[in-house]
């Protein structure tokens, strides 16, 4: 049941809700989540349908003998009805089974584990470096708006936008590698390592999100509850960054569930321009030796952990905000 | 429009980078000064210089003339998948958000949600993986892609305007279904859809780039800026100017095309124009 009492914190007015609300729009969000998920796994499950010609004669080559692909049809259940390939597609799914990878012999599942945590430590890094920048340069470039700090800002945004991670990957190399003489070229090896590729692939999203402070504190700012604020005699530090900073975040916070997607797509050119041994480089190698069975996995797996990273990123903006609800 | 590019410095400077680059790349094939193809391997990895002002790349080609050739690729592909998403989009979305009921239903919570379930080109780059590389399956990747965004912004604009007195005068007046939405609907969103294409433009141009970068888009020798900075990577300290054209070329390229959806949308906002 819900229970509506007036709320008025920092301006917001709002509606108070049970915390049985609260699940009740968990268990809707993660049921909505449901069908896509299923959505996703069949259409995965259809990208090596897609193959022009025969996908086992395309993964062995034009050398390949009539057995050998006859063993490999097999052995990948190629030869089965789709729907019985589709139930045992399914089936392996459920007890975390993603086939054999085509080149090595290796389980898909296996080779994705040891390269999974790769790309979360650049995707971390690369929003972490994302936010340090782009919340303090968003706040600075609102206050000063059209000085020059917000010219300066707003012309770094745009470039931020503008410039590709694989043009900005070589040239950070040719400034801090080569010229410079500071940071290791490629590798994973220690922080030092670890500062190119999240500056490269976190450049975007910071340019993005700084926009998005910048716009949504300069309608704070203007807001009654930021006037009383001041006129209660409280210092502009603590107004900008305790009133009007906490509610500017909150479609920040947005943003940021879906940049995660150009994060993970994005890891596949950093990842390679780094030689980072993530998943984005391994789909890469897979999808260069046509192992399908790899990169399906690869596939499924990014898009997996797009959709619940986008999944705790509604429910945390529900628990900031409660007037979010379905 | 024209007093907005008059006012506006930045959205003048961002239409005169565009129309600079659709020229060059239309007439590409006239203002080259070598064969994009040609190897010249003596002189390979050389700067830039009086006879080659952009330098050679690593099998002795002048960059100006792959830089050239390349634009025309990125404005082929870039076009044309803004018009067919465009066009699709426009269609289905604009269809479902006029229809309504179940076909609105299926549209956005099953093919657009599902379609958005994967993370920016992931989905070209799956398509072109398994459809095998080349510029038609990359169009076609891009394509998929790129009209859940019309459709979505269609769908709510129509939405919007259905209800309004125009078509509901239109309706009273015996038009038919068909009628109204491709006379009176559609010409009434044509101006955010300007400003959704100029993004998608840059978009494209950004996606051919990469996918050709990851070794996926267009097949070598054609000259595309995705390749010829994927090429220069291996000569970061030999020949660094390798990256650095192509890069500029495309931050450019994409650079102006965000501009000039800045203008589009200020010219949509006449609040903006005011101030």
């Amino acid at each position: 049941m819900l229970v509506f009492t007036a709320l008025h914190v920092n301006g917001l007015s709002g509606l108070r809700y049970t915390p049985q609300s609260m699940l009740a729009f968990i268990v809707r969000r993660i049921a909505l989540t449901l069908p896509v998920a299923w959505i996703v796994v069949t259409l995965v499950f259809g990208l090596i349908h897609l193959v022009p010609g025969d996908p086992i004669a395309q993964m062995l080559g034009e050398g390949a003998s009539v057995t050998e692909v006859a063993r490999l049809r097999h052995e990948l259940g190629l030869d089965r009805p789709v729907m019985e390939q589709y139930g045992a597609y399914l089936v392996g799914l459920y007890h975390g089974n993603l086939g054999v990878s085509f080149r090595d012999q290796q389980p898909v599942a296996s080779s994705i584990r040891s390269r999974y945590p790769a790309t979360i430590e650049l995707a971390v890094a690369a929003l972490a470096f994302s936010l340090l920048f782009s919340i303090p340069a968003g706040v600075i470039s609102a206050i000063q708006k059209g000085r020059l700090a917000d010219r300066a800002l707003g012309l770094v945004s745009l470039l931020g936008v503008s410039l590709p991670n694989f043009a900005l990957g070589p040239l950070l190399i040719l400034l801090f590698s080569i010229g410079l003489g500071l940071l290791p070229v490629s590798g994973r090896d220690g922080i030092s390592h670890l500062i190119l590729p999240a500056l490269t692939l976190g450049m975007g999203i910071a340019a993005m999100t700084m926009r998005m402070v910048r716009s949504s504190m300069l309608e704070e700012i203007h807001q009654d509850y930021v006037r009383t604020a001041r006129a209660k005699g409280l210092r502009e530090r603590t107004v900008l960054f305790k009133h009007a900073l906490r509610n500017g975040l909150l479609p920040v916070i947005t943003i940021l569930g879906l940049q995660t997607g150009a994060l993970l797509a994005g890891a596949f050119v950093t990842e390679t321009i780094f030689s980072w041994p993530g998943l984005g480089r391994l789909t890469i190698q897979a999808i260069n030796a046509r192992d399908y069975p790899l990169v399906q996995g690869c596939i499924l797996t990014i898009t997996l952990t797009y959709i619940l990273v986008n999944l705790l990123t509604d429910v945390m903006y529900s628990v900031i905000d409660p007037r979010i609800r379905l | 429009m024209k007093k907005l590019l008059l006012r506006n410095k930045l959205a003048f400077s961002g239409f005169l980078i565009a129309g600079f680059l659709v020229l060059a790349a239309l007439l590409a094939p006239w203002l080259i000064p070598y064969d994009p193809a040609v190897q010249d391997l003596p002189d390979r990895l050389s700067g830039p210089s009086r006879h080659h002002p952009f330098g050679n790349d690593e099998l002795g080609r002048d960059i100006l003339s792959r830089l050239l050739m390349g634009a025309r690729v990125s404005m082929r592909v870039g076009g044309t998948v803004v018009l067919l998403s465009g066009v699709a989009g426009v269609l289905i979305g604009g269809l479902a958000g006029y229809v309504g009921g179940k076909l609105d239903t299926f549209v956005t919570v099953i093919v657009i949600d599902s379609l958005m379930a994967f993370p920016g080109i992931l989905l070209a780059i799956a398509l072109v993986a398994f459809l095998g590389p080349s510029i038609d399956h990359l169009i076609f990747a891009l394509v998929i892609i790129g009209w859940v965004g019309y459709a979505r912004l269609a769908r709510g604009q129509v939405l919007k305007i259905k209800t309004l007195e125009f078509v509901e005068a239109a309706r009273a007046l015996g038009a038919s279904g068909s009628r109204i939405f491709f006379l009176h609907v559609l010409p009434s969103i044509v101006q955010p859809l300007l400003v959704q294409a100029s993004i998608g433009m840059a978009t494209a141009v950004l996606a051919e780039a990469t996918l050709s970068f990851l070794g996926l888009g267009i097949a070598a020798p054609a000259p595309s800026w995705g390749a010829m900075l994927n090429d220069g990577r291996n000569h970061l300290f030999d020949a660094p100017h390798m990256v650095v054209f192509p890069s500029v070329a495309l931050v450019l390229t994409v650079l102006s095309f965000n501009i000039l959806a800045d203008a589009f949308r200020d010219w949509l906002d006449p609040k903006s124009l005011k101030s």
